[in-house]
């Protein structure tokens, strides 16, 4: 307490560095330009200007995995586009997380036959699964508002090892 | 009807029947003659077919003969159309490939070998077009497994969990 004692009412704000980094990651967790089917429709409503993603520090999809932190799975994914999916992942560079939107992301949805993916987990670690065929921009935001929980839940000792 | 019957006098043999069904008219030809017929359907005076508007295969299983390549003709200068039908029997799906004649037939023919595994004698570049290269099987034939997997539910979640692939981080 000696700081904020000495400094008076100069507007400094002590925290832990685990949230502080927690913060910074989920106030600018930028996702990657994708999308695969239908849901990328609605995901594409989210980010225009009526419900605007950038209110939560995602103006830009960034269009190179070297560059986003989250992976928006809008949409079934083929069995032929499963190993580009998890070769785009694999270019993320750390922290990245996953969610898989809509029903055909998390299991396959309507489409249970040879040529989809049962569930985009069988490739990728998911981090949050978004219910709904093509779910609701609403659905959407507050996926990504479970997430940002998630993240400010991290443990420095998980992702400083 | 006409032009059909144009078809059958320049080649009485490679006919085997014209149908009509409500304005459509469809030559079935005999597999050998077929880049025959599609080349004098191109060239010859008031057919002019230049344009091949759809190729696609027919599996009838389990009937005989199994398969059935449809070829859709169009001809711009004079608004005219026809199909033709040759069929393939099961045991030796193989067709003579028309890309001599119209070369947008490639992609069409590529699929067809894809879904269907239709072989064309003499194509370019007969791979995969939809399907990955790796994979066996034919989809679109009529005894080719929907690859149904059984649904997750929470009486069944943890067996099923057992079984699935979990990725790496």
């Amino acid at each position: 307490m000696g700081i904020i004692s000495k400094l008076g009412n100069m507007g400094v704000v002590t925290t832990t560095l685990e949230q502080a980094v927690n913060w910074g990651r989920t106030r600018a967790m930028w996702p990657m330009l994708f999308g695969l089917a239908c849901c990328a429709i609605e995901m594409m409503a989210t980010q225009a200007a009526h419900y605007d993603m950038s209110r939560f520090g995602m103006e830009l999809m960034r269009a190179s995995p070297r560059q986003s932190d989250l992976m928006i799975v809008a949409g079934r994914v083929s069995r032929k586009m499963a190993p580009v999916l998890r070769r785009l992942y694999d270019q993320m560079p750390l922290p990245k997380w996953v969610i898989a939107m809509g029903d055909c992301a998390s299991c396959g949805g309507v489409f249970n036959n040879y040529a989809i993916l049962q569930g985009v987990d069988e490739v990728v670690p998911v981090d949050v699964y978004i219910a709904g065929c093509p779910p609701r921009p609403e659905q959407l935001i507050d996926g990504i508002m479970t997430l940002h929980e998630k993240v400010m839940k991290e443990k420095l000792t998980d992702w400083a090892t | 009807m006409a032009i059909a019957n144009t078809i059958r006098e320049q080649f009485p043999q490679a006919v085997m029947e014209i149908i009509e069904f409500r304005g459509d008219v469809t030559v079935v030809i005999d597999r050998a003659a077929l880049v025959e017929v599609a080349a004098f359907c191109r060239d010859a005076d008031g057919l002019r077919f230049n344009l091949l508007s759809d190729l696609c295969g027919i599996d009838y299983w389990p009937e005989e003969p199994r398969f059935a390549v449809s070829y859709v003709l169009y001809s711009l200068p004079f608004n005219h159309t026809i199909r033709f039908k040759v069929y393939a029997p099961g045991k030796d799906p193989v067709m003579p490939t028309i890309t001599g004649v119209y070369p947008g037939a490639n992609y069409h023919e590529r699929e067809v070998w894809d879904m269907f595994g239709v072989k064309f004698d003499g194509h370019p570049d007969l791979r995969r077009i939809l399907m990955p290269y790796d994979w066996i099987g034919h989809p679109q034939r009529k005894d080719y497994p929907l690859g149904y997997e059984e649904v997750q539910f929470s009486f069944n979640h943890e067996r099923i969990q057992a079984q699935k692939p979990q990725p790496k981080e």
